[in-house]
């Protein structure tokens, strides 16, 4: 065999790039930023519960959203904002290419912060090239040292701010730091810290390619009008290719009467690619779509007095000359549903009962006959106290004329706010003599003595002898 | 990035497996990427430290048992043994968050008298949920896992005729001493004839319309002195719960499976069998088999399936 079984990655270190996309995405980035270490900090006035605005309380199985409690039963909202998400990915992949990979992604994100970092301590590109070039000395060991210790202060802090949305931040701070917090704090910080350290310092590009599912079946959501960044190869090559700036080739006019395009293969766009591809190649799998090429090449392209645009955002029929089409039938089929699951879900949030009532007909035995001839059922009614008050409920049954509700000689049914209980109720009934259906409809109504809370009924049914 | 082509070669000079399909589909022979070289080799550290510390070797008729250990109580006596699911799940039942704190709730329940029990919901929520498992570990297998019972054969928990009484006192003395049920055979006493008058006369106790001579006589064997069995069912057939004699009258049928029987002969046949053969029946005592705490809790269930007085 002629080459190496294994291959070494090969180290990119990538040019810095001004320009309207850089200012896009280092905006997003603080916003991100901003958000994700900040809003554990956030306090929030609650009548009972954590004074924290965004807490999720796993001892206790609560998600406290501002002024939102999420509890396990409304698991399905979850459901609804996975299948949300996705929509929108589809959708806006569809329309505008991987518009998540290069602007929102954790992984472009937070190895954005690391180039940042790199490129304070060791230079603009040649430096860095040389430094990783020259053997060891103390500059270089220096250099690399810091790197990487800032890298890895990145890493903590992202794992420990992570971790502050799981308990009260502030306590959750300094048990950090004396050695008081639980071991899965401690676990996660580091297990957080490492992954990033590796992810974002390390293998950065090769997480992309090699790692990332969703970088390997995006292609399927593309068509021929979604925006890809893309070199236009007409424009740039020209009938007789590109070529470099020299005599007789410097005027666009003169370029133009040579045959020779507007690319002056400078290489700026190679070298800003974070993935180190040459998107002059062509879409290509590595290309996250982070746009620094186009700004790269803007620049040279205003350097030059030429018309921006020899990289941007196109699709497939505009480099072909046709239209691009943003009102399809997929892009308008995406939109709906996302419309209509979002409004699903607004409501549903909105109008979540504050008393969660759940009544299960207890199935073993379904009825029994009682010695005043009468059938009883059994129920389980699970009540659930959504409110930041303490409810004094009261339980009937209606909707069936002569049923008997039984609660046995529990009298008073008071939660405190959030607590859950059951309550066991029979119910006993008359049935006709010659036969009644074998089920009758009935309902439990929940009834908030002081009014606190909407009246709520559920349904059930009550099982006679067929 | 790590390239398709090897860096010391010209773009496209990448080897391929020279193998050519459709004219111009030929398959490249990259070279894996050496961090997966190195994932590889953790997976085999990760094995040989697993190695180490679980039990993985068989040795003969035993095996390595590795170096980590599980520490639990028995029999009041500290015990560390070689990792294994058993004592974990020992170790769990004894310390595990989930497991203390379904000991305290038992605790305080098991201090709570019947009254407080009965009245708060709470508590009868834990009652409910607990005994479930104790009912179905110790009762279930005669009573059945809801309490239905069995004609014939067990009792029905659910509905309200208590042979030996449904209070929480008496459930709970049947649950720590047990039962002895007697009902005495009538072979010699009764002839065939006379069986069947009385099993009419309990029939249409039980508003069935039974003919009115057998039931006239069936009345006066029952309240005389030659049935005499108006000594343990009482004059008006109501039952005696201090002998465990259920009320005649209630037309719920504990031992006889009148209801399945198909039409009157057929019913006042097995009334008169049963009344023939008597029967003896015990429930057996659990008072050294659970501990108070675990009686309070199961009597508490028991009353609260629905019959409860
Ligand atoms: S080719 Fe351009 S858009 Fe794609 S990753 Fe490289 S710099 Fe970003
Ligand atoms: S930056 Fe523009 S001009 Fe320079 S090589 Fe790339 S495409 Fe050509």
């Amino acid at each position: 065999m002629s080459q190496p079984l294994y291959q070494a990655r090969i180290p990119i270190h990538p040019r810095s790039v001004e320009g309207r996309f850089r200012n896009l995405k280092y905006g997003i980035l603080f916003l991100a930023y901003a958000v994700f270490f900040l809003l554990p900090w956030l306090r929030w006035e609650r009548e009972t519960g954590p004074s924290q605005a965004v807490l999720f309380d796993i001892p206790h199985r609560r998600f406290y959203l501002f002024d939102l409690i999420v509890y396990p039963q409304d698991i399905f909202w979850l459901a609804g904002l996975l299948m949300i998400a996705a929509l929108l990915l589809f959708f806006v992949t569809g329309l505008a290419g991987r518009v998540f990979c290069g602007y929102f992604c954790f992984q472009t994100l937070w190895t954005d912060v690391y180039m940042f970092l790199e490129r304070r301590i060791q230079g603009e590109r040649p430096a860095r090239i040389r430094l990783s070039n020259q053997p060891w000395n103390a500059e270089k060991i220096l250099k690399l040292g810091a790197t990487h210790a800032s890298w890895l202060l990145v890493a903590f802090a992202t794992g420990l701010g992570f971790v502050l949305y799981w308990a009260d931040a502030p306590t959750m701070v300094r048990e950090f730091f004396t050695g008081q917090a639980a071991h899965a704090a401690y676990v996660t910080t580091g297990l957080l810290t490492l992954t990033t350290y590796t992810f974002a310092g390390l293998a950065r590009e090769q997480v992309c390619t090699y790692m990332c599912p969703y970088a390997r079946f995006q292609s399927v959501m593309f068509d021929r009008d979604t925006l890809i960044v893309s070199y236009d190869r007409a424009r740039g090559e020209g009938m007789a290719g590109r070529a470099k700036p020299a005599r007789d080739l410097r005027s666009r006019d003169e370029r133009q009467q040579a045959g020779v395009g507007d690319c002056i293969d400078c290489g700026y766009c190679v070298q800003v690619c974070p993935t180190g591809i040459d998107i002059r190649n062509g879409l290509q799998i590595e290309c996250i779509h982070c746009a620094l090429c186009i700004d790269a090449c803007d620049a040279i392209m205003d350097k030059q007095g030429w018309p921006r645009g020899l990289i941007r955002y196109t699709s497939e029929n505009a480099l072909e000359g046709g239209k691009t089409r943003f009102l399809k039938l997929k892009t308008v089929g995406y939109g709906t549903a996302i419309l209509i699951i979002g409004t699903l879900l607004v409501l549903s949030v909105l109008h979540r009962p504050e008393l969660d009532a759940n009544v299960s007909q207890v199935r073993q035995p379904l009825f029994v006959q009682m010695a005043d001839g009468s059938t009883q059922n059994s129920y389980e009614i699970a009540l659930n106290n959504k409110t930041q008050r303490r409810l004094d409920l009261e339980i009937r049954v209606v909707g069936l004329e002569g049923a008997d509700l039984d609660l046995g000689r529990v009298e008073e049914i008071v939660l405190e706010p959030t607590q859950r209980t059951t309550v066991l109720a029979r119910v006993r009934y008359h049935p006709e003599p010659g036969g009644s259906p074998s089920r009758l409809p009935l309902e439990f109504e929940i009834v908030e003595r002081e009014g606190l809370v909407e009246p709520v009924r559920v349904g059930s049914q009550l099982s006679l002898r067929p | 990035m790590s390239t398709n082509e090897n860096p010391s070669k010209k773009p496209g000079e990448v080897e391929t497996t020279g193998h050519v399909w459709d004219a111009n589909l030929q398959e490249y022979n990259n070279p894996l990427p050496r961090w997966w070289l190195w994932g590889f080799y953790a997976t085999v550290v990760f094995a040989v430290v697993y190695w180490i510390l679980y039990p993985a070797w068989p040795v003969g008729d035993t095996f390595t048992k590795g170096l980590n250990t599980v520490t639990f109580m028995e029999d009041g006596e500290e015990r560390t043994m070689h990792w294994n699911t058993r004592a974990l799940l020992t170790h769990d039942m004894q310390s595990g968050k989930h497991a203390v704190r379904q000991r305290e709730m038992l605790e305080r329940v098991g201090e709570m008298d019947y009254d407080t029990i009965l009245a708060d919901v709470d508590a009868m929520s834990f009652v409910n949920a607990y005994a479930k498992g104790s009912f179905g570990t110790w009762c279930a297998a005669c009573h059945q896992t809801g309490g239905a019972g069995v004609i014939g054969l067990y009792p029905n928990l659910r509905n309200d005729q208590w042979k030996w009484g449904g209070t929480v006192a008496e459930i709970e003395e049947t649950l720590v001493n047990g039962r002895l049920g007697y009902m005495p055979g009538y072979r010699e006493t009764l002839n065939s004839e006379q069986l069947e008058q009385v099993a009419s006369y309990v029939l249409s106790l039980n508003n069935y319309d039974m003919d009115g001579d057998p039931v006239a006589a069936g009345a006066e064997i029952f309240t005389g002195h030659l049935g005499g069995c108006f000594q343990c069912h009482g004059m008006d057939a109501q039952g005696l719960t201090s002998q465990g004699a259920p009320n005649l009258s209630n037309n719920l049928w504990a031992l006889v499976d009148v209801p399945g029987a198909a039409d009157d002969e057929e019913r006042v046949a097995r009334v008169a069998e049963f009344v023939r053969d008597g029967i003896q029946r015990e429930m057996p005592a659990f008072a050294d088999r659970l501990s108070p705490t675990e009686i309070r809790v199961l009597t508490a269930y028991v009353h609260s399936l629905g019959g409860g007085q």
